[in-house]
């Protein structure tokens, strides 16, 4: 993967990056599991007789106890427990299907044995989110500061990891560079 | 006959300001965070809000240096809807009133 370049333009405009069967299959599988942490948090959505009647779907009121679902499921508010906690119902439906979509056009648009990546503009706004979803959540989890070094020392348990992190934001930033000049 | 009284001074009503303040109560603040990438930060707020280049930029650079920033203002509804969109771009954004 050497980054994104324009091809064609007007309505036949893309951007097209090439991705080795391994870059492919390391995206895939994270993207992957974004997907199911976040179909697992859809699964503790209450359900009662009034969701079933309605059709209206309502999120847990609390936030994830798991502190990379907290991240990618932010509070709406942090001095007003009632008004986060009734907004949180209200719309985390709603952001899970929108990253859930956005994991989606990942998967269909990049072939699982690598190769060939082609992306309207509209799909390149689905890589720009679900590539940062999957980037918050591995930052979270590896503690990432904004000092991090590209490298960690090898007795460090996370130095196997950052290689992938430094890489997705090599593959995201190129993306929004890339992005940017086609509007 | 009786003379009309003279207004009451020490209730003043306060219609003007309480409308001033109902018309742009509330704001989006996106909070600085070690993971989103400052090119795709400001990409996300002129997508968003429409922002010219600068002033997203100029919003972003808020964010990095000063921990935080009110990237919109408006009535409750609008910025609940600003903030539910900043989440999906994966911002960390928050709603507060002014």
């Amino acid at each position: 993967m050497n980054g994104w370049r324009r091809s064609g333009r007007g309505a036949k405009l893309r951007l097209v990056a090439s991705l080795e069967a391994q870059e492919a299959a390391v995206l895939r599988g994270l993207v992957g599991e974004i997907r199911q942490m976040l179909a697992v948090r859809t699964g503790e959505n209450p359900s009662d007789e009034l969701t079933v009647l309605t059709g209206l779907r309502t999120g847990p009121p609390s936030k994830p106890d798991d502190r990379v679902l907290a991240r990618l499921l932010p509070d709406f508010s942090t001095d007003d427990a009632d008004l986060a906690a009734g907004l949180r119902s209200l719309h985390e439906p709603a952001l899970i299907e929108a990253k859930d979509s956005a994991a989606s056009v990942v998967l269909n648009t990049l072939p699982e044995s690598g190769g060939r990546v082609e992306l309207t503009p509209d799909q390149a706004d689905a890589w720009l989110i679900a590539l940062n979803d999957v980037r918050l959540a591995l930052g979270t989890a590896l503690d990432v500061s904004e000092d991090m070094p590209e490298e960690l020392p090898p007795d460090d348990p996370r130095a196997a990891h950052i290689g992938v992190y430094h890489w997705l934001t090599f593959v995201q930033d190129a993306l929004v560079q890339s992005r940017m000049q086609v509007r | 006959m009786s003379a009309p009284l003279p207004a009451p001074t020490r209730q003043v009503d306060p219609d003007i300001a309480e409308d001033a303040v109902a018309e742009t109560p509330w704001q989006a603040v996106v909070w600085n965070d070690p993971v989103n990438l400052m090119s795709y930060v400001t990409y996300v707020l002129q997508k968003l809000f429409g922002y010219p280049e600068p002033k997203a930029t100029a919003l972003m650079l808020d964010v990095h240096h000063k921990g935080k920033a009110a990237v919109s203002s408006g009535d409750k509804e609008k910025i609940e809807t600003d903030v539910a969109k900043l989440h999906a771009a994966g911002l960390w954004a928050t709603m507060q009133r002014i």
